[in-house]
């Protein structure tokens, strides 16, 4: 299965994703400049962290114009599946791939540190590999990744099980000193209608090696592998 | 065609947490600006555009907002001044 990896100025955890991709999960990936009008034949395509364009106006307000994002939207509307994650999340909810948006962490600080999840729906393309409930450890590093949607939205989300990912404590519960970030809901991660887009804050890509201290990552990215060239 | 300057206001929705505007409503309290109730942190960008009146400029400044300068889902803008430039 071969992986697109998107690199916009400023994206810094690129490397990280084609480092999942290739030595951690065996597959291919190429990078994918901004500039490029094809997906050079990528099944999957991850945005990945980083700062894109500086975070100038807004966090992904700008990335989302580059020449790429329009061949990355179409293969969305088509169904094909796309990894955001992080400052990827930002952008694909500025592009309107998935409702909401990242606001300013309510700590005002930056937050670099490893969170617990909660698996809430183990049926989506990107979380078959995990059961319902499982507890995952996996890196965070942001400042703006405050989920926040209108109440409509939160309740369509829940009641389609669009909620793939949320944090949680020690004892797997959601609760204020456990919320990274202050997203509504304790929302760390959603997929979109279709199920072929899951955005997330956190950083599976920087847990699928017992030396950055957590493989809980790659299942993600075996799910993706089973699921999508099945 | 003439030359305008517009300038936008782009604030936190009025519900949605701003803790920017928060932190610094408390800094305001702490000097002594005792009456201070909320603050909202927002941004303010002016713009050089070339239009034909003064309402075709508002207008699209006003696409502009829309499109790119806020955004829909937790912001709000308005076109605070249009001046021949």
């Amino acid at each position: 299965m071969k992986f697109g990896i998107v690199t916009f100025p400023g994206s810094n955890c690129d490397y990280d994703a084609f480092h999942a991709v290739t030595d951690a999960l065996g597959e291919e990936a190429r990078y994918l400049w901004h500039r490029e009008h094809d997906l050079a034949g990528a099944d999957v395509v991850v945005l990945p962290g980083g700062f894109s364009y500086g975070d100038y106006l807004r966090a992904g307000a700008i990335a989302r114009f580059s020449p790429i994002m329009r061949e990355v939207v179409a293969h969305a509307k088509r169904g094909g599946p796309v990894l955001a994650i992080c400052n990827g999340f930002q952008i694909a909810c500025e592009a309107g791939l998935l409702p909401g948006a990242l606001l300013r962490n309510e700590s005002l600080a930056f937050v670099s540190e490893t969170v617990r999840l909660r698996v809430e729906n183990p049926e989506t393309m990107f979380t078959a590999g995990y059961e319902k409930g499982q507890l995952l450890r996996i890196p965070i590093a942001h400042g703006e990744g405050r989920y926040t949607a209108d109440e409509e939205t939160l309740t369509r989300l829940e009641g389609d099980g669009r909620v793939a990912f949320r944090y949680v404590g020690p004892d797997g519960r959601t609760d204020a000193s456990a919320n990274p970030n202050g997203s509504m809901r304790a929302i760390a991660g959603i997929v979109s209608e279709g199920g072929n887009v899951l955005g997330m804050m956190p950083h599976p890509e920087r847990a699928v090696d017992p030396l950055l201290g957590s493989v809980d990552g790659l299942a993600l990215f075996e799910s993706l592998l089973s699921r999508v060239s099945a | 065609m003439s030359n305008f300057r517009v300038a936008v206001h782009i604030v936190p929705r009025r519900g949605i947490l701003d803790p920017q505007g928060t932190a610094v409503a408390h800094a305001l309290q702490t000097l002594g600006f005792s009456g201070v109730a909320d603050v909202k942190v927002g941004r303010h960008i002016v713009i050089d555009v070339a239009a034909p009146d003064r309402g075709a400029a508002d207008r699209s400044a006003r696409e502009m907002c829309e499109k790119l300068l806020a955004n829909p889902v937790t912001e709000d803008f308005e076109i605070a001044t249009v001046e021949p430039a």
